[in-house]
């Protein structure tokens, strides 16, 4: 056969046959809900994760407990630091399978568990990195603002928390790049998403070319179009520096 | 320290380097070097499929494993077992990955298009597993709107998919699937009768109907043109004739 022949040939089996492009655009379709909700759990979990964690370092560490208040929040940062070990202390793969075969064991919908598993991962990521972010602002700034008068509360959302957003952007940004690669694993709980799609056109048409490579580009141009909008924000927050 | 550290990293460079290159050389040299030895041919199976062929103690055994392995003392090769994903065998049959692919393979004229097959080996029949309690599927006729559960790229899989309204979920093991009906995920699995015996017997509560889903049979198969072909069909109408195969069938079934 000739070699340009073989070439469309493979084309249309991996993309018109069987509408096979569209099974690529749901698959797509399911990678991207994935990865959006798992984000928005990541980063309001991550940043209570962060909140207790920085809290604890700030106010407690190394000091003896004084009030009851004091006990709660040791208690809740160790939860915290024990969350942490454990996610960041196992690959994701088997925290989905934990979630979908042992914890929503009765549940017939695989997606739920795909949204808390990596929405779980992700914000213990998330939370290291928030917290190092505030961590990372001087102490003048938090004695500075205390002594004009704001509470804690107050500092951390009006003076704290804009500056060290700034300074953990492009960490996030890292963080979510790596979500959306992450959740090419979804498919070891038969949930249809993109690398899914790719390995079930390849089991069909036994052709491994333009499946991987169709798979990989669009992984890629995912990537590409949130690094565009993460420096896009990037530069707008940097305008406040002047 | 920052020499100590910069040493440890060239070093580390250098291994990576080392590594890439004997990875990239030993995968040619074994297919070159091969004349001066015993020629060892590389079998693509996915050891996940009682009794054709699953692992015992890292060792791949079942009815596929010895038949390849009769195949091959008779043609003079040693017999080099790879196991992965099923849906990989062909790609590595047709990449030159593997010389030849077995793992309870039923022909298909859609393979056929990629891979050539031999004279096939065995019959086999795909059955349907359902929970013995309260199953919405007693009959294949019921499986339409149903959630099925199937291995990807199975031939129970490529049945499965042409079901009206059928919700497929495909998992990379049948244990998988077995494991998700037992959860009430799906409503059944389409799987090929012999490792459905073992399922069944491992999950309680599960049961084979008895009408079966579909007939087929299972063959080799082995990279387009490939001069093997001739060969491994001469060793396996041998092996029939004088009773190697059914001797080695019935040593893993028993009925």
């Amino acid at each position: 056969m000739d070699f340009f022949e073989s070439i469309a040939q493979s084309f249309i089996k991996t993309f018109i046959t069987d509408d096979r492009w569209l099974q690529l655009l749901s698959g797509l379709g399911v990678t991207v809900l994935i990865t959006l909700v798992a984000a928005a759990i990541g980063i309001v979990l991550g940043f209570l994760i962060a909140m207790v964690r920085s809290t604890y370092d700030m106010q407690l560490q190394g000091r003896k407990c004084t009030k009851p208040s004091d006990y709660i929040l040791k208690v809740l940062n160790f939860i915290c630091n024990f969350y942490i070990t454990i996610i960041r202390g196992t690959p994701v793969v088997i925290q989905l399978m934990i979630m979908y075969f042992i914890v929503f064991a009765s549940s017939r919908d695989g997606i739920i568990a795909a949204f808390i598993s990596f929405g779980m991962n992700s914000a213990a990521y998330v939370a290291e990195i928030v917290r190092s972010g505030i961590m990372s602002i001087d102490k003048g700034q938090f004695e500075a603002s205390r002594s004009i008068g704001f509470d804690y509360k107050n500092t951390m959302i009006y003076i704290i928390i804009p500056q060290a957003f700034k300074n953990i952007l492009p960490a996030l940004g890292n963080e979510f790049i790596v979500l959306v690669k992450e959740t090419s694993v979804a498919g070891y709980v038969a949930l249809q998403d993109l690398t899914y799609v790719g390995n079930m056109i390849r089991s069909r048409t036994y052709e491994a070319f333009f499946p991987l490579i169709t798979v990989a580009l669009i992984y890629l141009i995912i990537v590409l179009i949130l690094s565009f909008l993460l420096k896009k924000l990037e530069r707008r927050l940097r305008n406040s520096d002047h | 320290m920052k020499k100590i550290l910069s040493a440890v990293l060239a070093v580390a460079m250098l291994c990576t380097c080392v590594l890439m290159f004997t990875a990239c050389g030993g995968n040619n040299s074994s297919a070159a070097s091969s004349d001066t030895e015993t020629k060892e041919l590389h079998m693509a199976t996915n050891a996940a499929f009682e009794p054709y062929e699953y692992k015992e103690g890292g060792e791949v055994v079942g009815i596929d494993a010895d038949i390849a392995g009769a195949i091959c003392k008779k043609l003079g090769y040693k017999l080099v077992i790879d196991d992965m994903d099923f849906d990989a065998i062909i790609t590595a049959v047709t990449s030159g990955k593997a010389d030849f692919g077995m793992a309870g393979m039923t022909i298909t004229d859609e393979r056929k298009q990629s891979v050539d097959f031999t004279d096939p080996y065995t019959n086999a029949v795909q059955v349907i597993i359902v929970n013995e309690k309260d199953s919405p599927v007693a009959s294949a006729d019921d499986l339409k709107g149903k959630s099925i559960g199937v291995q990807m790229g199975t031939t129970g899989d490529i049945y499965v998919t042409d079901i009206e309204d059928a919700k497929v979920e495909r998992f990379n093991k049948g244990a998988d699937a077995v494991l998700a009906l037992t959860q009430g995920k799906v409503d059944a699995v389409v799987i090929d009768n012999q490792p459905a015996k073992a399922f069944v017997a491992q999950n309680p509560g599960t049961k084979i109907l008895d009408d079966p889903f579909e007939n087929e049979e299972y063959a080799i198969c082995l990279k387009k043109g490939s001069e093997l072909t001739e060969q491994f069909n001469k060793a396996l109408k041998e092996l029939k004739d004088d009773g190697t195969i059914d001797t080695i069938i019935k040593k893993y079934i028993s009925e």
